[in-house]
């Protein structure tokens, strides 16, 4: 036993990789999202043109066409690879959006009171009350349709339950005494927000992204599904809808939709098993206990209420 | 001597950190009789606390208990499964903690939280737990009009005193008094901790006394401890640690702290030197490199308590 007792410096690139290594469900959700995410990007320049009519429509997979051909006789394949990357790109920036919107509301809400929480709580108690998915029906399909109308109307509907759960912490943050010491050693109080406050609900942001990022596909899928998107675009929702169109049901043809369906299912499983290495990353407590866990082992297990006893001849 | 109630042996504590475990509570033994009073003192980080909260198994990660033996009425608390440990604590066992705002709940009458604490442990019915939180009340000095107030409406010293009803409620052998009375005024500590007394001689319960103000606790232990980075250093009589302490350490600590009735002109004189770091202890006697009567065999040989006299034990190789 030598040495300091501080951990080396490490930047948040550094924590990230440190507690999702560490972690078997982040480190497999890392892993399935990675996996997308290159699809996503480099994927549409293998594959080619989705769009193309490349032989008899509904072949079933085969070395020719993995995924088959679907009722247009185009590649599924190419299509959901190329689906990837709009429907990737809209959960994300829906996702990011969805928790900014709802900070901007919410945290100031909280942290000022008074009047402006009065209105900004009024404000997205509104949006609360309004009935998000038949609003976002309407919505989308009165605006020309396009990614663009489908991640505004994912915003406009999914922003204020965010808000919500925001205020409630910066209403509970801002009567700690850090807050108030921070208040008294002259710091303004924007600074205070931003530095004092926002830091403090990093876990709970990091979760609503994620959160969010996964609502904001299912609710795009869904909307293009329902024939809401631009129909003539290449993506996971649209792919379903022509599915859906060319009675892939009926005829048995499995493969033009399954494959998407997967997709849209593992990455949902992937945002959500990431969340456990975020966690550790803004919680430093955290951190210091994994060791403990590793120290403890399989003793560790069940003994997380009493403090554990392990001699050194077990 | 009759049957210790409380009885350590050799309890080790660490805390696992990144870097490796380190030792907070290194081979602590003692004993406490019943109805018996022990004041364990040591400055910030001498392991106090860690040690009061381990005989309880209530350190939270990342504390692991790595060896010993508490044995207490008996049984051994490190060995009792969740269910017994869980009867143990506070029905036999119950504590006073630091800030009695954090240790009340905000949101709940301070009644109610006695009356809960009661009907958890025993099976009286709402009206006579409530008669029984307003005796309790009544017997720290609250007022029973005050049941229905929350912790906010009281004052510090009434707080803490709410925190000594709850910790008698159940009529414990054992009473961990964890500084009770740190955030409180001289005046005020005084008066509860003669209340303490009075309740410990009318009812014989044990007590376990934490604090790190010397004189406060040699007027109030019958016997003290005291602890220097996560050693005990001596144990023994009140009356004699305070006259005669043995341990070059208690001796400086008992020179650093003033008197009302020392001779006019006597100079206080500190400790050289700050306590050692836990994670890299010196060899041997941990208190050697602050000591000025240090021999060269000090900072080889690990510890040893020696029996100087009746119940009086002290960690130095001078006394070999």
């Amino acid at each position: 036993m030598s040495g300091p007792l501080h951990a080396p410096r490490m930047g948040p690139i550094e924590l990230l990789w440190d507690a999702v290594r560490s972690d078997r469900r982040a480190l497999s959700g890392a892993i399935i999202l990675a996996v997308f995410l290159a699809v996503a990007v480099f994927g549409p320049h293998i594959v080619g043109d989705a769009t193309a009519l490349v032989g008899i429509p509904l072949q079933p997979p085969s070395w020719e066409h993995w995924l088959g051909t679907n009722g247009q006789g185009q590649d599924v394949f190419a299509q959901l690879v190329v689906g990837t990357r709009v429907s990737l790109a809209i959960g994300f920036t829906v996702g990011l959006l969805v928790v900014l919107v709802g900070a901007l509301v919410g945290v100031p809400a909280g942290y000022f009171g008074g009047k402006v929480d009065g209105a900004l709580s009024g404000l997205a108690n509104v949006f609360l009350v309004l009935p998000g998915l038949p609003l976002a029906i309407v919505i989308a399909a009165y605006l020309p349709s396009g990614p663009v109308t489908l991640g505004l109307v994912l915003v406009v509907t999914g922003w204020a339950w965010n808000a919500r759960v925001l205020r409630s912490q910066a209403l509970a943050l801002r009567r700690r005494d850090f807050v108030a010491a921070a208040r008294v050693s002259g710091e303004s109080r924007l600074r205070i927000l931003a530095v004092e406050v926002l830091p403090n609900m990093t876990s709970v942001i990091v979760a609503q992204v994620i959160g969010s990022t996964v609502y904001a596909i299912g609710a795009q899928v869904g909307l293009e599904f329902l024939g809401l998107g631009d129909v003539s675009a290449v993506t996971w929702g649209t792919n379903l809808y022509w599915a859906q169109n060319d009675s892939a049901l009926l005829t048995g043809a499995w493969w033009t939709f399954a494959p998407t369906g997967l997709c849209v299912a593992l990455v949902g499983f992937a945002l959500t098993q990431l969340n456990a290495g975020f966690d550790e990353i803004t919680n430093p407590r955290l951190r210091l206990e994994r060791a403990w866990r590793t120290f403890l082992g399989d003793r560790g297990r069940g003994v997380e209420r009493s403090t554990p006893v392990v001699r050194d001849h077990d | 001597m009759t049957e210790p109630l409380l009885s350590v042996r050799d309890l080790c504590v660490d805390y696992v950190t990144p870097q490796g475990p380190v030792r907070a509570v290194d081979r602590v033994s003692f004993d406490l009789q019943p109805g018996e009073i022990l004041g364990l003192a040591g400055e910030s980080g001498s392991g106090k606390s860690t040690l009061a909260q381990a005989l309880l198994r209530i350190l939270p990660p990342p504390a692991v208990i790595r060896g010993g033996e508490v044995r207490f009425e008996g049984r051994d608390l490190l060995s009792l499964e969740e269910t017994e440990l869980r009867r143990v604590r506070w029905s036999r066992i119950s504590m006073v903690f630091q800030s009695a705002m954090d240790a009340l709940n905000p949101v709940l009458k301070v009644g109610a939280q006695i009356v809960d604490t009661l009907q958890a442990h025993t099976d009286l019915g709402t009206d006579r737990a409530r008669e029984r939180a307003a005796e309790l009340l009544e017997q720290v000095g609250i007022p029973r009009a005050r049941l229905d107030a929350y912790a906010h409406q009281l004052s510090g010293g009434q707080r803490q005193r709410v925190g000594i009803a709850l910790a008698l409620a159940l009529e414990p052998e054992l009473v961990i008094l964890d500084e009770p009375t740190t955030a409180l005024d001289v005046i005020v500590e005084r008066e509860i901790l003669q209340e303490i007394r009075q309740l410990q001689r009318a009812r014989r319960f044990a007590v376990l006394f934490i604090t790190h103000d010397l004189t406060r606790m040699l007027q109030f232990s019958d016997r003290v401890a005291i602890l220097y980075a996560g050693r005990l250093a001596e144990i023994g009589p009140a009356s004699v640690l305070g006259s005669a302490p043995r341990h070059p350490y208690t001796q400086g600590l008992l020179r650093a702290f003033p008197s009302l009735h020392d001779a006019p002109g006597v100079v206080r004189t500190s400790i050289p030197g700050a306590p050692p770091s836990l994670a890299s202890p010196p060899a041997g006697c941990r208190f050697a490199p602050r000591c000025a009567q240090a021999m060269p065999r000090c900072s080889t040989t690990g510890p040893a308590l020696v029996d100087i006299g009746p119940g009086h034990r002290v960690d130095c190789r001078l006394l070999d």
